[in-house]
């Protein structure tokens, strides 16, 4: 089949989606793996290459002086300089140059003609030979400029670095004190309260469904100021910190609530009546119908909004910096990222790990429990994120 | 640090702990109080609907007291708030509004947070109908989807971080920030991105796109398969291009999901703090509503009264979808 036939059977149409897809799925890939790249890199790299040559290597072009003629030797056709100019293994010369306007003027293992009865050959790994049939002069070595290539290096090193010396190992153990709270609590109050809104009668009911509806957009702002007032009149008042971890579990707590409430109610309020019916007719109580019945039965809602709210915790920056502050010892893995952007602004192979020790967390999160989260968000779409 | 982690569990397991306790203690305390012996059938009767009276304000009322702690009382504090000084203690009237007037900073902000509600949620809702629509063609369309869904795993900063890798501007030699070595490819000259005026906007912006367009895409491309298939076939058997098909019967069929992914991501834009924070914070007239609000509560020991107004304005902003939100959840729980 020639390629006009295979392409009229596919279809120019279905080939520019092929096509469509691909610039955008690559435009959504690129810049995390750019960071992925990086951070795997060789710091001294990072600074001279762009990331997507990593895996081809940097070509760098230096400076370097020969021996001095008093290291020449004589053989059989004149006088010679040998010696090595690379020191790195790996290495590999493209070419050399002796004028700073043609750093790369002759390829390597070429002969180089450079006057005066002057020949100079440098080879790919770096020796080379300098001739002339009659003796050199002068006490200073051939000025030379050589393409070097560098091998791809790839190191852990930077993740060391900034794991141990930039304080990120310590950001992933409070970034983790502070979620897995904030993650649990609200699930167990929230599933309570909906099961309340979904199959209890008590007047005031419609109300609070709608209030519910209603604080899930209320942006965070509005609440800063006043609770961070009441946080430092309390901690005064009982005289301990004002910014504590169970303070920031109850923010994440309250914040998450609305959302909660909404998607768990939705959801246990779709449960067959017949259940919840038979088992009150047989004499269980509403504690032992949620417990025992309802709660199981609600795995899948309460799994969606547990990654929702494992996400939005991990990845949030305002809350932490305004309830657990800015401190070193406090800072959480966002707060802690932003803070070596503004000291470590230049420091690429610094920032690309840190960056992505952040978020390999919910990477890995949301690739194994993706199934869930597309339910939630589904679910729970009035929500303003 | 294995101390913290071992405090760390310990206050979680107590935590957890203790709410699951408050449940249990509760319901076996109100069946204490008010018992059913089955010697009296009236007084067992009452105690019965006292107890069905009583329980659902025990399951509901942590929660309660969580959402008007956090949520309600400081919307009303707020707005009371705005109404003082920076301390919070004298009363200013009314000059906290009269200094947003008429203050620059303000000013920029509104139109920046004017131009991100332009450009971010038509951007996404589109980007994300395109690729939904695409991908549903071709046999890789759940890898792009994927692809394309993964950075809302990621939070702001990191995406700040990843983005500004890709901006990234060298004075000299060879550029390592993917678009200035697009640009030097093509010949053009390398820029430093995010200081460009007004245009450094469209650059922040990007990075919400490129975050929120999964968001969109997951929502739309359900609701596209939720379209019977009756009235595609109908419109082919009539002559419909894909073009028409498209435009007139699919995207009226699905006109309410694309109001919710648009107002969802309209309160998100109003709320975008993060990025201006890491990428600029605000220099280069990059200020935005959420930015300036957070920058003047702590700004020279904090203003809490101008903080207010500000985070009033969003809340402003805010309100009508809000308002259209109970008005759905109302009808879809039937009046």
């Amino acid at each position: 089949m020639s390629i006009t036939q295979s392409l009229r059977r596919t279809g120019l149409p279905r080939l520019f989606v092929h096509g469509a897809i691909l610039v955008i799925a690559l435009l959504w890939l690129l810049p995390t793996l750019g960071i992925f790249v990086s951070s795997l890199r060789d710091k001294d790299q990072i600074t001279v290459s762009g990331w997507w040559t990593a895996f081809s290597g940097a070509a760098q072009t230096q400076a370097v002086r020969l021996d001095d003629p008093t290291r020449q030797t004589q053989d059989a056709t004149g006088f010679v300089i040998k010696g090595t100019l690379l020191d790195g293994a790996g290495k590999t010369v493209t070419a050399f140059g002796t004028r700073v306007q043609e750093p790369a003027a002759y390829p390597a293992d070429q002969i180089a003609d450079l006057g005066e009865g002057v020949s100079l050959k440098v080879s790919a790994d770096g020796s080379y030979e300098l001739r002339k049939a009659t003796a050199f002069e002068g006490d200073r070595g051939q000025r030379v400029y050589l393409t070097v290539m560098t091998p791809p290096a790839f190191t852990f090193d930077n993740y060391r670095t900034v794991l141990n010396a930039e304080g990120i190992g310590k950001a992933f153990i409070n970034s983790l004190t502070v979620t897995i709270p904030a993650t649990v609590i609200p699930i167990l109050i929230a599933a309570f309260a909906a099961y309340a809104l979904a199959w209890m009668e008590f007047p005031g009911r419609a109300i609070l469904i709608a209030v519910v509806v209603g604080l899930i957009v209320v942006p965070l702002q509005m609440s800063l100021i006043p609770l961070l007032k009441m946080y430092n009149g309390v901690g005064a008042l009982l005289g301990v910190p004002s910014k504590t971890y169970a303070g920031i579990w109850l923010a994440h707590t309250a914040f998450g609530m609305p959302l909660a409430i909404y998607l768990l109610r939705n959801y246990i309020a779709g449960l067959p009546k017949e259940i919840i019916e038979s088992a009150r007719v047989d004499g269980a109580s509403d504690f032992e119908i949620f417990t025992k019945i309802v709660l199981p039965l609600s795995f899948p809602a309460l799994a969606s909004f547990a990654i929702f709210q494992f996400l939005w915790v991990w990845n949030d920056l305002l809350v932490a910096m305004v309830f657990l502050g800015t401190d070193k010892d406090h800072l959480v893995l966002t707060g802690a990222l932003n803070a070596l952007l503004g000291s470590r602004g230049g420091n690429w192979e610094i920032l690309t790990a840190s960056a992505f020790i952040t978020i390999i967390v919910p990477l890995f999160v949301f690739f194994a429990l993706q199934r869930y989260l597309v339910r939630g968000l589904l679910a729970g779409s009035v929500k303003g994120g | 640090m294995t101390g913290q982690i071992v405090s760390a569990v310990g206050v979680m397991i107590a935590g957890v702990f203790a709410c699951a306790a408050y449940y249990w203690l509760s319901d076996k305390l109100l069946n204490a109080a008010l018992p059913v012996r089955g010697a009296d059938i009236f007084a067992d009767s009452r105690n019965l609907n006292r107890r069905a009276v009583i329980r659902p304000w025990l399951f509901i009322g942590p929660a309660l007291l969580l959402l008007a702690a956090y949520l309600v009382y400081p919307v009303v504090a707020t707005l009371w708030l705005s109404f003082f000084d920076r301390s919070g203690d004298a009363f200013v009237g009314l000059d906290n509004y009269r200094w947003a007037l008429t203050d620059s900073e303000f000013r920029q902000s509104i139109f920046n947070n004017i131009l991100w509600l332009a450009v971010v949620p038509a951007a996404c809702t589109f980007l994300g109908l395109v690729i939904a629509v695409l991908t549903d063609r071709i046999w890789w369309g759940n890898i792009a989807k994927s692809i394309v869904f993964m950075p809302m795993a990621i939070s702001f900063v990191g995406a700040s971080v990843i983005w500004k890798f890709v901006y990234e501007y060298r004075g000299a030699g060879t550029q390592i920030g993917l678009l200035n070595a697009i640009v030097t490819w093509f010949g053009g000259d390398p820029q430093v991105w995010i200081s460009l005026p007004f245009w450094n906007n469209f650059f922040l912006m990007a990075i919400l796109i490129w975050i929120q367009s999964g968001f969109a895409m997951v929502i739309l491309s359900a609701a596209l398969r939720g379209i019977p298939e009756e009235t595609i076939e109908a419109a082919v058997i009539d002559g419909a291009n894909g073009w028409q098909i498209f435009w007139k019967i699919m995207v009226p069929q699905i006109w309410g999901t694309i109001a919710v992914v648009w107002t969802t991501i309209t309160i998100l834009v109003l709320k975008v703090f993060d990025i201006v924070l890491t990428m600029t914070n605000g220099q280069w007239n990059t200020m935005v509503l959420a930015n300036l609000m957070f920058d003047w509560m702590f700004r020279g020991g904090g203003d809490s009264g101008r903080a207010a107004v500000i985070a009033l304005i969003i809340m402003a902003a805010v309100t009508p979808i809000m308002v259209w939100n109970i008005r759905q959840a109302n009808k879809e729980n039937g009046g």
